[in-house]
This record gives C-alpha cells, sequence and structure tokens, in this order.
C-alpha cells in the first residue's frame, strides 16, 4: 500500500468505505462539510446509497432505520449537528443496534463559530441523549489514525451493539497528512438475526420498553456490555513516560501539540512525559491512576474549560498534584504557551489546595478581561 | 339452526393476517382499530405481508407494531418519515409505511413529512387525523379545530392567540415529489369502504415505485372528545369533514389507471 496525501475529513470518508459502509446520511455543516461532498460521488459511485437529509434529526434518524436492517451505517457533523442528534442517539442506544457517528468539533457552545476545539467531550463521553447509556468515544490525533479508527469502529460497534463515535478536533478534519488507506472490505451480505428485512417470522426494533422491569432489564444488559467494553477497549499513547516526573494528559490535537512541548521540555532536561488517551470513553482511568502513584504531577492539557480534566481528577484520587491548561472557543494552544506551563510546574507547582481549574482562570485573567 | 349447518357456513369475514390475535391498548370506539385492519386487509390482498416493514411514531399509535403481524421498527416523535427513509434507502425492494397521528406528522414532525414528500421518497404514509394528542389526554394539536376545547385550549381554540389548523393533504399535494395524496374519513362504512381503497393506491403507488404517497384518515378519538363512540363518528362527519374535505389532493397519472 502507499502513503496519499488526505485532507482528515475525506479520508475518513474513505476509510468507512472501505469498511463496508453499505449507507452514509448527513447534513452540511462546517468544519465537517467536505465528508458530506465526499460521500456524495464515492457512495453512488459503489451503488450504495448516500442522502443529504433535511437536517441533523432527519439525518440520524435515517441512520437509525437504516440500522435497524443491520446495515453498517454511519453520518458525521459538529457541534450545533450532534446537539440536534442526541434525541436520536439516546433511540439509537435503547434499541441496541449499531451505528458509526464522526464529529468534526467546532467552537462553541451556540452556534459559537467553525474552528477546531474540544467542547463536545462531555456531551460524547458523560452525556449523549437522556438516559442510562454509554458510546464507545474514540479520539484520533492525526489523519492516519482517523482513518485506522474509523475503519476499526464499525466492528466494535457491531461486537458491542452499540454507538461509536469518532471525536475529532476540526484541524483534523481540516488538515491533509500522508496516510495509507486499509483494503477494500466485501459489504457483508448476511442480515443479523436481529434486524429488520421484511420476512416470514415478525421482527420488531424499538427503545419502547413500557414495563419498568423490561427497561431495567435492558439497561442492566447494556451496562454488562460497557463493562466488557471497560475491558477490552481502553486505547491510549505514552510519550516519553521512562523517568517522568511530570505526566501530560491530553487527546487528539492538544496531545499533539503538547507531544511538542514535551520533547523542547525534554532537551532541556526536565522529565515531563505525555499520556494521549485514544479511548475517551471509555477513559483509561486505571492506567491514570496508576500514573498518579509513580508522578510529582500531572497537567491536563485540553481545547475546552477543563472536561476531561474532571476524569482525570476523578481516577487521580487526590494521589498526586494535578494542574490544568485550557483555551476555549477555538482558540489553539501554541506549543509554548504548554512548554510555560511545564517549566512552572517543575520549579513551582501550585499546591495551595485550590482546584486546578480555579489556579487556571486566575492565569487566564489577562486574556479574559 | 343446527351445528353442522354452521360448520358448512363459508367463512366471508375473518381476522386479516396481517393482524395479531391480541386485545389492542386503543380506547372503545377509537378509529385506530378500523385503520389497523384496513391496512391489514391491504397487505393481505397485496400479498405482501412478507415483505413490509412498518414504522410506528409517537402517540396512541406507539404500540401498532404490537398488533401487525410484520416487521417493525419505532421511530422517535415525529421522524417517522426520515426512519422509513433510511430502511427503504438500504432495502428498495421491501414496503416501507409509517402509521403516524397528526401530533407526530404535522407538528413535530413537520419537517420530516415534508421533506420525505419532497424527496419523493417511496414510502406509504397512514396519517391518522383525530384532531387531538390522544396519549397525552386530549391536548391541541395543529389539527384541532377553531374554538375546538382542548385540554390545552379550555376555552376553545382563539385562532388569533393559536392560530389555524393545518390541513396536511392539501399542503403535501403542492409538492412534485408527492404521487398520491387523498383524504378519506371513517365515520360511516361507506367512507371506510373507499378509504381502504385510498390506502390499496397508496401501496400500488409504492410497489409500482411511483413515490411518495399518503392517506390521511379523518379520526375520532371519543375518549377525549368527551362523547360515545356513536356521537364521536357524527362529530366526525359534522365538524371535521367541513374543515378537512374529503378527496384526492394529488394522484400521478399512472394510478389512475389502475382499477381495483
Amino acid at each position: 500500500m502507499t502513503r496519499e496525501f488526505w485532507k482528515g475529513n475525506e479520508a475518513f470518508a474513505e476509510a468507512a468505505v472501505r469498511a463496508g459502509l453499505q449507507a452514509y446520511f448527513g447534513y452540511p455543516i462546517t468544519p465537517q462539510t467536505e465528508a458530506l461532498e465526499y460521500m456524495s460521488h464515492r457512495m453512488p459511485e459503489l451503488g450504495r446509497p448516500f442522502l443529504q437529509a433535511e437536517s441533523e434529526l432527519g439525518a440520524i434518524n435515517m441512520v437509525y432505520g437504516a440500522a435497524c436492517t443491520g446495515a453498517r451505517v454511519m453520518t458525521s457533523t459538529s457541534g450545533p449537528g450532534t446537539s440536534l442528534m442526541m434525541e436520536g442517539l439516546s433511540y439509537i442506544a435503547a434499541t441496541e443496534v449499531p451505528i458509526v457517528l464522526v464529529d468534526v468539533v467546532r467552537g462553541g457552545p451556540g452556534l459559537g463559530n467553525i474552528v477546531p476545539s474540544q467542547q463536545d467531550y462531555n456531551q460524547m463521553v458523560h452525556g449523549g441523549g437522556h438516559g442510562d447509556y454509554h458510546q464507545i468515544v474514540l479520539a484520533p490525533a492525526s489523519v492516519q489514525e482517523t482513518v485506522d479508527i474509523t475503519y476499526n469502529m464499525f466492528n466494535l460497534a457491531e461486537k458491542y451493539l452499540t454507538i461509536g463515535v469518532v471525536m475529532i478536533d476540526g484541524s483534523i478534519g481540516q488538515m491533509m497528512e500522508p496516510a495509507e488507506m486499509p483494503p477494500m472490505l466485501e459489504i457483508r451480505k448476511d442480515i443479523p438475526d436481529w434486524a429488520v428485512r421484511g420476512g416470514k417470522d415478525r421482527r420488531v426494533k424499538t427503545s419502547i420498553y413500557f414495563a419498568a422491569e423490561d427497561m431495567e432489564k435492558t439497561n442492566l444488559r447494556m451496562m454488562r456490555r460497557w463493562q466488557q467494553i471497560e475491558k477490552n477497549e481502553v486505547r491510549y499513547k505514552e510519550y516519553f513516560m521512562d523517568g517522568a516526573k511530570i505526566a501530560i494528559v491530553g487527546y487528539g490535537s492538544a496531545g499533539r501539540i503538547a507531544l511538542s512541548a514535551v520533547r523542547t521540555a525534554r532537551s532541556k532536561g526536565i522529565p515531563v512525559g505525555l499520556i494521549r488517551p485514544i479511548s475517551l470513553s471509555p477513559f483509561p482511568k486505571q492506567l491514570i491512576s496508576e500514573i498518579a502513584e509513580q508522578v510529582d504531577g500531572i497537567l491536563v492539557v485540553e481545547m475546552n474549560t477543563g472536561m476531561m480534566l474532571d476524569d482525570v481528577l476523578t481516577a487521580v484520587q487526590g494521589k498526586t498534584h494535578v494542574e490544568f491548561y485550557g483555551r476555549s472557543g477555538g482558540v489553539i494552544p501554541f506549543p509554548g504557551e504548554i512548554l510555560k506551563e511545564i517549566e512552572r510546574i517543575s520549579k513551582e507547582p501550585q499546591k495551595d489546595g485550590r482546584h486546578p481549574r480555579d489556579f487556571w482562570l486566575e492565569r487566564m485573567e489577562s486574556i479574559s478581561v | 339452526m343446527a351445528i353442522a349447518d354452521i360448520k358448512n357456513m363459508e367463512v366471508v369475514y375473518e381476522r386479516p393476517k396481517t393482524l395479531i390475535n391480541k386485545i389492542t391498548s386503543y380506547c372503545p370506539g377509537c378509529t385506530h382499530g378500523i385503520a389497523h385492519r384496513l391496512v391489514a386487509e391491504v397487505i393481505d390482498e397485496m400479498g405482501l405481508s412478507d415483505k413490509t416493514i412498518g414504522v410506528a411514531s409517537v402517540g396512541c399509535s406507539a404500540f401498532s407494531y404490537e398488533y401487525f403481524n410484520c416487521d417493525f421498527v419505532a421511530a422517535p416523535h415525529g421522524r417517522a418519515p426520515a426512519m422509513a427513509t433510511g430502511v427503504k434507502r438500504v432495502l428498495p425492494d421491501r414496503i416501507v409505511f409509517t402509521y403516524q397521528g397528526d401530533g407526530d406528522m404535522i407538528s413535530i414532525g413537520t419537517g420530516e413529512i415534508v421533506a420525505a414528500a419532497g424527496r419523493g421518497e417511496n414510502i406509504t404514509v397512514i396519517f391518522i387525523n383525530n384532531a387531538n394528542y390522544g396519549m397525552t389526554g386530549g391536548q391541541m394539536a395543529p389539527t384541532t379545530l377553531p374554538g375546538m376545547k382542548t385540554t390545552s385550549s379550555p376555552h376553545g381554540r382563539d385562532v388569533e392567540k393559536m392560530g389555524y389548523p393545518i390541513r396536511a393533504s392539501e399542503l403535501l399535494s403542492t409538492l412534485d415529489g408527492a404521487s398520491y395524496i387523498v383524504r378519506r374519513s371513517l365515520h360511516n362504512a361507506k367512507n371506510i369502504r373507499k378509504a381502504k381503497k385510498a390506502i390499496r393506491m397508496a401501496f400500488e403507488t409504492q410497489v409500482r415505485g411511483l413515490g411518495f404517497s399518503m392517506v390521511e384518515l379523518l379520526s375520532t378519538c371519543p375518549t377525549n372528545l368527551h362523547l360515545s363512540p356513536v356521537d364521536a363518528m357524527n362529530w366526525l362527519e359534522e365538524k371535521m369533514v367541513p374543515y378537512y374535505p374529503i378527496g384526492d389532493y394529488k394522484v400521478h397519472p399512472v394510478l389512475s389507471e389502475i382499477n381495483i
């Protein structure tokens, strides 16, 4: 195989096609629109359904309908679109059908802007639609990783009958990088035994469990599957963690930018390393808990006001010192900003008992006034 | 009459195979039962039960999948046409129909139904218009008649403040993608027979790949109208039919050649 120059949004679209995607439904929204445009010619070229829906509400419910037939199906969108899709996602979760959603994250809340951000962390990892359910959320940091994760996400979603979210910062959707495409898989011909298809024995896919006991059984069944996911599907990457006294925790673009800062800091002799969670849900809490016992401090870096920070604090359980640095609203941190934080923490960590977010907000005062 | 005679009698009326033998959750006198039966009879007569996938909506008919003996999916409120689109695009040789009430289809689901009709989506929509939100206890619907009292328009629908009803058939018939749009009423035997013929034509539209079809069925909700089933039927004829005229609003030319 050869490495080619791919734009992130088109790369995940092609990766999905090669994974045997059977239908794509979407709606234009920056910064993911290139994926929709790519699918509009690529899917019909292969004789597969593509449809631009009337809205993200329409798109996710078309995905829902197609998923009930057992087809490999996906959509892609960005924050304002994911908010509209939350209703459908909750129904899809409760119906226990697999789908893949790519969220190309932009700045917000509200209409916000169209520049890269990590504002959707809580919505995707902790929130989602109403009710008792979890979904897999994987956050790549490069175009190649986006390709590989999207390609494999269909298998994960089908294995656990769950929603698989590929969450990429707008920057990854928009940038071009060399990437190697995986081989083209055949479209699956078999119909899963749970799927509707119009046949002799009647099959029903619904999210209604009118008896509370039945809904509870469903929720417990989903929770047991989630425990399997937590056991089997935790993913992360470690960089320069040998002998590290400070650990940075950052995902996606923030993790990638932090890596530049870590390299510079290491060249200056500061013992710092990086943990880059790839699975945000399930979160690598065991790893963070173990790291907390080995280092003098953790710096969480995000492109939001501290969402993953709460998960890190929960995993650390006070076992080490935690600080936070974030840029929000679509502002991307420079490696220099993170390097400054590393240098400060290596000399004089903030240890006056304040919440890391409070201390960070104080440092941000010059910007926010 | 001797028992032997009964045994030799010809069966002229029985439960359609596409209806499950089950007590429904619908109130006594509600026309959902009639509408279900008509749809099931048409599916039987056309031999489609093994290739049909229904899409239930939200409202009293949320449980319609419990009563039809064919594959079903249950859509979020108003989203049945979108969900049906997803099913139909992946399985274009199957018959896909939605069964939706007025609150579902022309209030919360207005976007989805207009878009599906505009696209000429090759699905069939059975639209139950009983002028109120039945399941939640009789609130004002987009189809509630001017002056009509409901639990959320206790002094009657004041059109100055609450606006006018939406006539869905007339609205959708303006769309090029719509191929068969008709309104029928379920208030007496004659009209019920006509309604069945219309449902047959709607499914014929889909079988022939002609695009979007919808049958609006003027219906009753005796419980929330606080009327007996018979009085509710009279209300349907006297109040609903004049506001929502029975008629063919859009018929694809090919369909006019079909004789059923």
